[in-house]
Parts: C-alpha cells; structure tokens; sequence
C-alpha cells in the first residue's frame, strides 16, 4: 500500500522559463507589423477640436486634408496666417482640387468614387478657411466630409 | 593542432533583448483612429432653379458671430442650452392632430409657433468668417447630440435598443445578429428623425 506514497517530496518543481523568448518574440512581432509611422510630416499646428459625437473614418477610401497655423520652426517663413497642407506642402486654396485630386489616385480604384475628405483642422482656425476649403469640394463635387476630432466634450474642459 | 569545439553561444540574454526591442515598440505605436463628425455636402445646384419654401416656424436659426457667441432664434444663448433647445424645436410637433403632418411620436410641447415635425424641421448654422473652428465643432457636436438622442429615444421605444450603439456595432462589424433587419430599422428611424441641418 505504502507503493503509491513513495514519490511525494515536498517541493514545488521550478516553472521553466525557456519559452519566454519565443513568447516575447511573438508580441514583438505583433507590435512591429502593427506600428505604422506617420506617413505625412505635419507643417502645420494640429490641435484638434473636442467632438463625442462621433463617426469612426474608414482609412482606406480617405483623402486628408490639413489646415491651421504653420507650425512654429515654420513661423517666420510663413507668418502665421492659416494654412492648408495636403500631402507634404502646402497648397493655395485654388490648387486645393488638384492636389486632392492626386492623392486620390493614389486610393485604391475601387475605393475611388466613395472616397470622404478627412478635414483635420486646428482649433484656433478661422472658420472661413473652412468654408472656402468646402466650396472648393463642392464644386469638386467631393460632397462626403469629416471633420476629424478628438474624443471630450466642448463644454466640460 | 588539436581541433577545439567553437563554444556555444549563449542565448540566455536573448530574452533581454527580444524584451528591450518590444518595449521600444510599445512605447512608439500609437495605433492611430481617426473618429470625426461626417457631413455630406450640398452639391452646387443650377442657378435657374428656385431654393424651395421653407415656413419660417420649421427653421431653426443658429448664428455664431466673431466673438464664438451664439444667437438662436434671435436669443443669446450659450452653449450649454443648445441641445436641449435643438431638442424641443426637432420634438416640438406643432401641426395641428388630424392633419397630414401631424407627428404622432412628437413628445414635445406642441407649440404651433414652432416646427410642424421632424421631417419638416430644418436647422440652418451661420457663422462669421472669424467664428473659431472650434466652436463651429462644438456647434455641430451639440447639434448632431441633439439628433442623435431623439433616434435613441424611439429606437428605445420601438425595438428596445439605442440607435447610436447599434449603429456604432454594424460599422465596427460586431454586430450581433440579422445585419439586415437591423439595417432596415436604423433606416426606418433615420426616416423619423431625419438630419436637416445646413
């Protein structure tokens, strides 16, 4: 009877370790593949209006467009008067559609005729930038808009 | 020349630095989503055509001068008060009961000074050309907050679930059950309760 109690020793067997680097490895690579840098250089001031009511943007069929201040190293080429950036450069608002009409191509052609345009403007902006930015989609006819936001409340800042 | 065994490289550090490299790497990424308020645009119509008539009680008039201050219905009002003001004017059901346009789900306060129903209802925002963009947002957050909790309220009372959140899983894609039948009713609510804000 005694046979079956022979084994017992009172210690714990030590857990090993040896798969932790592939385990590590794994979450690295999961992280490396993820990461995406920032494709575009921002000239301008970006700080984003807060907005809860929100809609998701779908990446693939969109368009981006920039606008605010230059940002500061750029200040004292510039001024500081609002800005539109689309790609890497800035843009005057009459060349606006044919910028905008580049990076469209570059969309997949599938995706082109459902394509939103993504405004991402500073907060400090003045609103007619805006809209002189919207008259030229519409005549464009470019009609789909986001205006891009960050997730808070206006009122309780 | 005796021939010597290369020695074994040692991988015990091997974790160390898989460990230093995802540390990087989770530091670095910011897994970036873009969430903004959507707007379809007018398209520019031909000149010749006549803007149709809108009643001036079914316009709802928000003006946003330089100084980001708000003029509503030629009130001063601030900020926080817009979305309930939105609210009452989008709920308000102002045609008289037995008519073709009376509003049978209106829950407000049947004022017929105000709008006649939702379908009728339109929100007009002008701004100056020095309103800040932040404010414009804010404005068309409180508006769209106001749209958005008149949906929840008859998606609540008609099917039992909130408009924004069902709507939120169907784009998101975890949406669980028939897409379609809940497809048709967010329609059917968006139909209620349609967004006519210019």
């Amino acid at each position: 009877m005694s046979k079956f109690k022979k084994k017992k020793s009172g210690e714990l067997p030590a857990i090993s370790t040896a798969s932790l680097p592939d385990i590590v490895f794994m979450l690295l690579f999961f992280f490396m593949v993820v990461t995406v840098l920032r494709d575009t250089n921002l000239l301008v001031q970006n700080q984003l209006p807060k907005a809860d009511q929100v809609e998701k943007l779908k990446k693939d069929r969109a368009v981006y467009i920039y606008a605010g201040k230059p940002s500061s190293r750029y200040q004292d080429v510039f001024g500081t008067e609002g800005r539109i950036q689309i790609g890497d450069k800035y843009t005057s608002i009459d060349n606006i559609g044919l910028a905008l009409e580049e990076a469209r191509r570059k969309l997949l052609p599938e995706l082109q005729d459902k394509v939103y345009v993504a405004l991402k403007v500073d907060g400090e902006t003045n609103t007619g930038l805006v809209s002189d930015i919207k008259q030229v989609l519409r005549e464009r006819n470019l009609l789909k808009i986001i205006y891009i936001t960050t997730p808070g409340n206006q009122l309780n800042n | 020349m005796g021939r010597r065994a290369t020695p074994e490289v040692n991988a015990g550090s091997m974790a160390d630095i898989a460990f230093l490299l995802l540390i990087f790497f989770l530091v670095t990424t910011t897994i970036e989503k873009d969430k903004g308020i959507a707007r379809q645009l007018p398209p520019i119509e031909p000149p010749t055509e006549t803007p149709p008539l809108i009643k001036e009680k079914n316009l709802f008039i928000v003006n946003v001068n330089k100084d980001d201050q708000l003029l509503v219905e030629d009130n001063l009002m601030e900020l926080k008060d817009l979305r309930q003001a939105a609210i009452d004017f989008l709920d308000n059901g102002g045609a008289p009961s037995g008519s073709p346009e009376y509003c049978n789900y209106c829950k407000g306060a049947r004022n017929p000074s105000s709008s006649d129903n939702p379908d009728k209802a339109v929100i007009s925002v002008q701004n100056d050309r020095l309103t800040s963009y932040e404010m414009y947002i804010a404005v068309q957050n409180e508006l769209v907050a106001a749209y958005n909790f008149l949906r929840d309220r008859e998606s609540q009372r008609l099917y039992g679930w909130k408009f924004t959140e069902v709507n939120k899983a169907i784009n998101e894609g975890s949406f669980k059950g028939n897409e379609d039948a809940a497809k048709e009713k967010l329609e059917a609510i968006q139909k209620l309760f349609p967004l006519k804000l210019s």
